[in-house]
């Protein structure tokens, strides 16, 4: 049988486009979720000073640490590729690059992570080995 | 309230609209009422939310030894500027609604039972509401000088 193609291209209905919409699900729920409980540890600083910093004390942990490089790249990547989305939304047009514009936004969005993992697995490293690199 | 079953396009098969619908050129958009103005808010916040959480992001985690150097002493001389608690506050409104919304979306697409979804809206709306007020609050009361010499 025939593959069937969606009515609305295929931008949200599978091919193409699948990875980067799940992804974009993935990473916007892992920001969200984070952003619950980072009003909560900020909200501590009217505590004053001692109850402050034993909550971002927890970023002292390497795990932690590895968490937050997650996160970086997370919002990252939710940035890039809605800007993407935006591209298709506004400019139709440019659906028919779909495949060059997604490349592209992937390795924008790869090239960024780059310095950002070098500077922050740096850290990591040293937490968790104390390696000073 | 923003609690809507209908599915993702309202008015079930339109006609092709030259542009956006059909002619496989572009992307599925809400035809109207609330769902189109979600649609408007997600872009326009955002591109708002390409520089405030990109720019909280690297500021924060990335540059000049990322959150490591973050403590009271820290929020402290930060929040001296009303830019960064303008900043801050304006990050916090609009990831809560854009993110909100994001999950009521997704809830939209995977809880088909009405109850359920209007409860697990309900709880994220609330939720929502707390984290604003908590977070409002703290950005435009905060005073460091409550602990003096700790700055």
């Amino acid at each position: 049988m025939a593959k069937r193609r969606s009515d609305f291209g295929t931008l949200y209905k599978g091919s193409p486009g699948q990875w980067s919409w799940l992804a974009h699900r993935i990473t916007g729920v892992a920001v969200i979720l984070f952003l619950f409980a980072h009003v909560v540890d900020t909200a501590v600083v009217g505590w004053g000073p001692h109850a402050y910093d034993r909550v971002v004390s927890v970023y002292e942990n390497w795990v932690v640490r590895l968490l937050e490089l997650g996160l970086v790249a997370a919002v990252l990547y939710h940035a890039i590729n809605g800007v993407k989305i935006m591209i298709f939304d506004f400019w139709p047009g440019s659906t028919r690059h779909m495949k060059g514009i997604a490349a592209t936004s992937t390795l924008i969005f790869l090239a960024a992570m780059i310095p950002i993992t070098w500077i922050m697995g740096r850290e990591i490293l040293d937490l968790a080995f104390g390696w000073n690199l | 309230m923003a609690v809507e079953t209908t599915d993702r396009a309202p008015g079930a098969a339109p006609a092709p609209r030259p542009g956006m619908m059909g002619y496989k050129s572009g992307r599925e958009r809400p035809a109207g009422g609330f769902e189109l103005w979600s649609w408007v808010f997600m872009r326009i916040s955002g591109i708002l939310l390409l520089f405030l959480a990109v720019g909280h992001v690297l500021i924060m985690h990335v540059v000049d030894e990322g959150v490591g150097r973050v403590n009271f002493g820290f929020v402290a001389a930060r929040w001296q500027s009303p830019v960064w608690r303008t900043w801050d506050w304006a990050l916090l409104v609009l990831a809560l609604i854009h993110g909100i919304n994001g999950l009521r979306v997704i809830v939209q697409d995977y809880v088909k039972w009405p109850g359920a979804r209007f409860a697990i809206n309900m709880f994220f709306y609330a939720l929502g509401f707390g984290l604003f007020v908590l977070g409002t609050v703290i950005v435009f009361t905060f005073d460091p000088s409550k602990w003096p010499g700790t700055t």
